[in-house]
């Protein structure tokens, strides 16, 4: 086991225990003004609104609001408390926090949320303040305790020194008499100029449990006597079970149980491999219902249908472009149906019993999870303990609660604990999917200048389910992100948004969310423009960001590192050539640009990606790395090959055979650099997946003339002498 | 009764022959070190060692072991190029979400106790069997060239 990681589930009674026992629970103010004080009097030191506990013994516990699930987001989290609170990395133990939105929703959703590329935006100063708040009570109670000014003692790797005097205590043995100190109201924050942590690689507080098997998944809980299902729901969405033979199933050694709903068939059984079995050997008639005709072509179809309507106005400034004006150039864009495919399938194991329910799983949405366990259980939410886990991968997919709607309803009819795994078919034929994407742009030129811009988003919009409040005036700023405020001086600019939701096909955000689109979009439409004035694409963007400097800076140090101005080394039999994308996107600026081999049969080899990427000041330099390398394979499996299709209402995709996803030997060489900056954190977690379609699209119009405007690529436009 | 192997201790288990050792491991015997990803021997994420030869235990039916000795994430460190493989990836920051982890790490330790200096063609043929949704295949390219430059 690692040393950092507490086993999940741990519970708000241990740390309550933990308080009993002269234990420091601190309340952190949080910007929204959700202040709890925990003082003398104030019963809030039992209120578990904390973050930092530093227990007598010394221990120093950090409630982690956020999810890890890859992203690095544990060590960052840690980083911004322990800096400020001159805590030593290496000593600290980390708890996933239990559900509450009031004490851990994430500050810019309001609810207790991972994703977005939102934690270190909106954890950046509240973590930092907490540090700096239970910092000032040690170095308080100290003063107090040798009589000296707080102003004259310093803290270092969990001391408070007095060093006029030589006298040093640990934070242990200040925690009780801290514990009774009223936290400052607004606690000094350190100067940049002096941090220790914030800012330099660490390593990652997981990284060891990771390498020896002792990391806990979701999909590892094992509480005692459990057992083991797997599932079938309908192919077709949204249909329900007609009928089950399970004689079959039944025969099978180590099943226990069939559990038949409405919408699904479970077998339970004393192991996956007796479930998986007897799974494979039920006969089940469905009622496919009204979606049995659902097909590719068909939705397809309605979206271009649904782009023809007028949209919500976004934006309208200045001189239009309206398509079919005299000189105004005109082009869409699409992006197809994805399924997420984390390498821990959806799985979600749980205890239900009268009046209480236990939730073992990797959620991104705590509260979420435990509302969704209560409906489905009939229960009051807080009869519901949601014990969270480290994510095999989230990706968006873990900010929805279907895979534990299904799995604590088949638990309702099992008696102990049961843990329903997912097989790797149903994860990726019954789930929900990032949705398809159109837009729909037009400009204006003059002298080569974009003088009017018209940019229409269509596309569903996950936000208004997802959180509805977001919702106003019929926008999803998901959908716009990256319309609406795209880089580039383009004179008047219209933005609209048409809402489509796909028939039947139950939709969430995917890793890079809505400028997965705006993105491809935007930046194919620029390199089309700087095509239609014979500009090459670099000249072209640096001539449209004079009002932007952070952007053209990320430009030129990609464009610099890749050697946009050599000629690149041909390719045997193949044609080369490079592209560009620039975005603004998750307020963070990044540029990449990516090297592309074209064979004569179509096939496409990318051979480089370098980006360059300025995300504002930084807590772990190497973590940013890791997640733009990480983003930047993600973008490449949905530019090579990822599409989920409909035929007859059914996912034609099942398992990575079909549903393929970029592998070691298909890995373009990948720089990434970054670009020093003291301006406010931005996201890194989605950035890098949403540069890569464009940059690839528009090196590929570079190597054979055809510029893609639907992803993946599609090879058979690509041979030489294929349809064009 | 199948009699296993693994990491040097013997387990008697009680399962059909057909079971796949990968459900044995975590379902019957709590080892969950070895990951489930796809159950077709498509992502590698379940690689265990049968007699030092990397294998996916998803398709591997118990009954088919033998004596042959089992190695898993658990007891990888023990063997020099696995221990050298968990150093190479520590020192490299390797994993992300850590799901596929623990098969590329097997399947990297398989690679070098064979070739000890492997190339970029042996990296992408020992390891394009392991997918890493992550995407970090820089860093394991670069801890497998790591690893073996360890003494
Ligand atoms: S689970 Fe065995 S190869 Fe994927
Ligand atoms: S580290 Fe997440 S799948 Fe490889």
């Amino acid at each position: 086991m690692d040393k950092h990681l507490s086993t999940p589930g741990t519970s708000r009674r241990d740390v309550l225990r933990g308080l009993a026992c002269g234990g420091l629970l601190l309340a952190v103010d949080l910007p929204l003004g959700r202040l709890a004080v925990a003082g003398e009097n104030a019963p809030a030191v039992f209120a578990p609104d904390a973050f930092i506990r530093i227990a007598g013994d010394g221990t120093a516990t950090l409630i982690m609001p956020q999810v890890e699930m890859g992203q690095g987001i544990y060590t960052a989290m840690t980083m911004l408390i322990a800096e400020e609170l001159d805590l030593p990395l290496g000593a600290v133990r980390l708890e996933a926090a239990p559900a509450s939105d009031a004490l851990y929703g994430n500050p810019i959703f309001k609810i207790q949320a991972t994703g977005g590329s939102t934690s270190v935006r909106a954890y950046w100063t509240p973590m930092r303040k907490a540090g700096a708040a239970a910092r000032a009570m040690l170095v308080e109670a100290a003063a107090k305790r040798w009589q000296v000014a707080p102003a004259s003692c310093e803290t270092r790797d969990g001391t408070v020194l007095h060093t006029a005097s030589g006298r040093s205590l640990p934070y242990g043995d200040l925690a009780a008499a801290a514990a009774r100190l009223t936290p400052p109201a607004d606690p000094p924050l350190k100067d940049p100029k002096t941090f220790r942590l914030l800012g330099k690689t660490q390593t990652r507080l997981d990284i060891e449990a990771k390498g020896n098997g002792s990391a806990k998944y979701g999909i590892d809980a094992m509480p005692p006597g459990v057992k083991f299902a797997t599932l079938a729901s309908c192919p077709v969405p949204g249909g329900k079970v007609k009928s089950v033979d399970d004689a079959q199933a039944r025969a099978v050694p180590g099943v226990r149980q069939v559990v038949v709903l409405d919408d699904l068939v479970a077998v339970v059984g004393d192991h996956m491999w007796a479930a998986k079995k007897g799974l494979d050997k039920l006969a089940i008639v469905w009622d496919e219902g009204p979606n049995a005709t659902l097909s590719t072509d068909s939705l397809r179809a309605a979206m271009h249908e649904a782009a023809k309507q007028p949209g919500v106005v976004v934006k309208s400034e200045g001189a239009d472009a309206q398509p079919g004006a005299p000189g105004v150039i005109s082009a869409s864009y699409e992006l197809p149906f994805l399924a997420h495919a984390p390498m821990e399938p959806m799985n979600c194991t749980v205890h239900l019993r009268p009046g209480a329910c236990d939730v073992w799983t990797g959620t991104q949405v705590m509260t979420k999870a435990q509302a969704m366990a209560a409906q489905a259980a009939g229960l009051k939410p807080e009869q519901v303990t949601v014990h969270n886990h480290l994510l095999g991968g989230g990706f968006g997919r873990r900010l929805e609660v279907d895979m534990i709607d299904k799995a604590v309803r088949v638990a309702a009819h099992v008696d102990g604990p049961v843990k329903v795994v997912w097989t790797r078919e149903e994860d990726i034929q019954k789930a929900m999917y990032r949705s398809t994407y159109g837009s729909w742009l037009s400009a204006k030129l003059e002298n080569g200048k974009p003088v009017a811009w018209r940019h229409t988003v269509v596309g569903p919009s996950v936000i208004a389910r997802w959180l509805p409040p977001a919702f106003t005036g019929g926008i999803d700023i998901d959908a716009i992100d990256g319309a609406s405020d795209q880089p580039y001086a383009v004179g008047g600019f219209h933005v609209e948004y048409v809402r489509h939701e796909p028939q039947g096909v139950p939709t969430c955000f995917w890793r890079g969310v809505g400028p997965n689109n705006t993105v491809f979009s935007v930046e194919s439409f620029i390199d089309r423009l700087a095509r239609e004035t014979k500009s090459d694409p670099l000249e072209y963007r640096r001539a449209l960001l004079g009002a932007n400097p952070r952007a053209l800076q990320v430009l030129n140090t990609a464009a610099e590192r890749a050697g946009w101005a050599t000629p690149l080394p041909p390719a045997a039999g193949g044609r080369v050539g490079r592209g560009i994308c620039l975005q603004t996107v998750f307020g963070s600026y990044l540029a990449t640009i990516a090297e592309v081999a074209v064979r004569d049969d179509g096939e496409v080899q990318v051979r480089r990606l370098v980006t360059a990427v300025d995300c504002g000041m930084v807590v772990n330099p190497d973590g940013v790395v890791s997640q733009i390398q990480g983003g930047l394979v993600f973008g490449l499996s949905a530019a090579l090959h990822g599409q989920i299709t409909f035929e007859k209402g059914r996912v034609q995709q099942s398992n990575f055979h079909d549903y393929r996803v970029v592998r070691i030997d298909e890995m373009p060489a990948v720089e990434v650099h970054l670009v020093p900056s003291t301006e406010a954190p931005g996201g890194i977690g989605e950035p890098g997946t949403t540069t890569v379609q464009p940059a690839v699209a528009n090196a590929i119009y570079a190597a054979t003339g055809v510029q893609l405007t639907r992803m993946p690529i599609d090879r058979t436009l690509l041979a030489k002498g294929g349809r064009t | 009764m199948v009699k296993l192997s693994i990491n040097g201790t013997v387990h008697d288990v009680d399962v059909e022959q057909d079971t796949p050792l990968l459900w044995v491991l975590r379902d019957v015997l709590g080892m969950t070190g070895t990951k489930f990803g796809c159950g077709v021997a498509q992502c590698g994420a379940c690689t265990v060692h049968l007699d030092g030869t990397p294998v996916r235990s998803c398709q591997t039916a118990v009954g088919d072991v033998g004596d042959m000795a089992i190695v898993t994430i658990e007891g990888i460190g023990a063997t020099p190029a696995g221990a050298k493989v968990q150093k190479a990836w520590m020192d490299l920051q390797v994993a992300q979400c850590g799901y596929c982890q623990s098969g590329q790490i097997m399947s990297a330790a398989a690679l070098l106790a064979q070739t000890p200096a492997p190339n970029d063609a042996d990296i992408d043929a020992a390891m394009a069997g392991n997918i890493c949704r992550c995407g970090t295949y820089v860093r394991i390219r670069e801890g497998v060239k790591h690893a073996a430059s360890l003494t």
